[in-house]
């Protein structure tokens, strides 16, 4: 049953990551991975939210296999990530792939803060 | 740093020339196949992304439970898939850049799907949050520095070691048709 939950997370999570990174990079046409990024941010504040709500015991550890490990576990990506800093490197804007990387990381970390926050104001 | 000059003979696999590279492995709109590829077949192209994203997630969860880590302890699985996850794709693009994973579907299934959804930045995340939360504020800075620095070492490694073992198979196969 757990497994079939991160299967069902999985197959909808990683198609919308490709989805959302295509309409991303639709509106804004820019050599910076603006896609990944949302795409991070966003899955990060999802799992701070559940992560909240399974702590405070408002969800379930289906919930959370479902939507933390499945969904939002393929909905972000590193593999992606990687590779983009390393294009850009390669490309020799060095300056800005660790600017767009240190932006990543901390987005990601304070949108999980953001969302532990939430879950706790609402469940806590 | 300039754009690498690609194996000769160019691929056939890659119409607009070594010019234009995908930078972003799992779409990049800049290529015409890949801008077209989602009108051209979306149940299929869908469907291979989501099978591929469920078969790296379970991967990633069959880590998780064999190797399971306990409240508040560093989160080493989730270190591990990451960097074995950039280690792989690095692999991958470079093969696709060289031609040699031609399949229109090769990249949407191994890169979008399987690595997309076996590596996780959400988990990094809220692992780093959880620790600065807990009062671990050293914990938190070693796992928000550790992931990405073995990261982009395995990309970097594993991109290198590729396009290396690629030039190499090249130059034997030259080697051969002169003999």
């Amino acid at each position: 049953m757990s497994w079939l939950l991160v299967i069902l997370g999985a197959a909808v999570g990683a198609p919308l990551r490709y989805l959302t990174d295509r309409a991303v990079q639709a509106r804004h046409d820019s050599p910076l991975p603006w896609g990944t990024f949302t795409v991070n941010t966003a899955a990060s504040a999802v799992l701070g939210l559940i992560t909240g709500a399974v702590g405070a015991g408002a969800a379930s550890t289906r919930v959370a296999l479902l939507v933390g490990t499945g969904l939002c576990g393929a909905l972000s990506t590193y593999s992606t990530l990687s590779y983009e800093t390393l294009r850009l490197v390669e490309d020799g804007h060095r300056r800005l792939a660790a600017l767009t990387a240190a932006a990543s990381l901390l987005a990601g970390v304070g949108a999980a803060a953001v969302g532990v926050t939430l879950a706790h104001a609402l469940w806590g | 740093m300039a754009e690498q000059p690609a194996p000769q003979p160019t691929s056939p696999a890659d119409p607009t020339g070594p010019a234009v590279v995908a930078t972003d492995p799992d779409v990049d709109l800049h290529l015409p196949a890949q801008r077209a590829e989602l009108r051209a077949h979306p149940a299929l192209l869908l469907g291979v992304i989501a099978a591929g994203g469920a078969l790296g997630a379970c991967a990633r969860y069959g880590a998780a439970l064999a190797w399971p880590t306990h409240p508040g302890a560093f989160g080493w699985t989730t270190v591990a898939v990451n960097t074995v996850g950039c280690a792989a794709i690095g692999v991958l693009m470079a093969l696709v850049r060289a031609g040699r994973l031609a399949h229109p579907l090769a990249r949407p299934f191994l890169g979008t799907g399987i690595l997309g959804g076996f590596t996780t930045f959400s988990a990094y995340a809220v692992d780093v949050e959880g620790h600065l939360d807990s009062g671990r504020p050293l914990t938190a800075l070693a796992a928000l520095a550790l992931t990405p620095a073995a990261a982009l070492a395995a990309v970097w490694a594993a991109t290198a070691a590729t396009r290396g073992l690629l030039l190499r198979c090249g130059e034997r196969r030259r080697g051969d048709r002169r003999r």
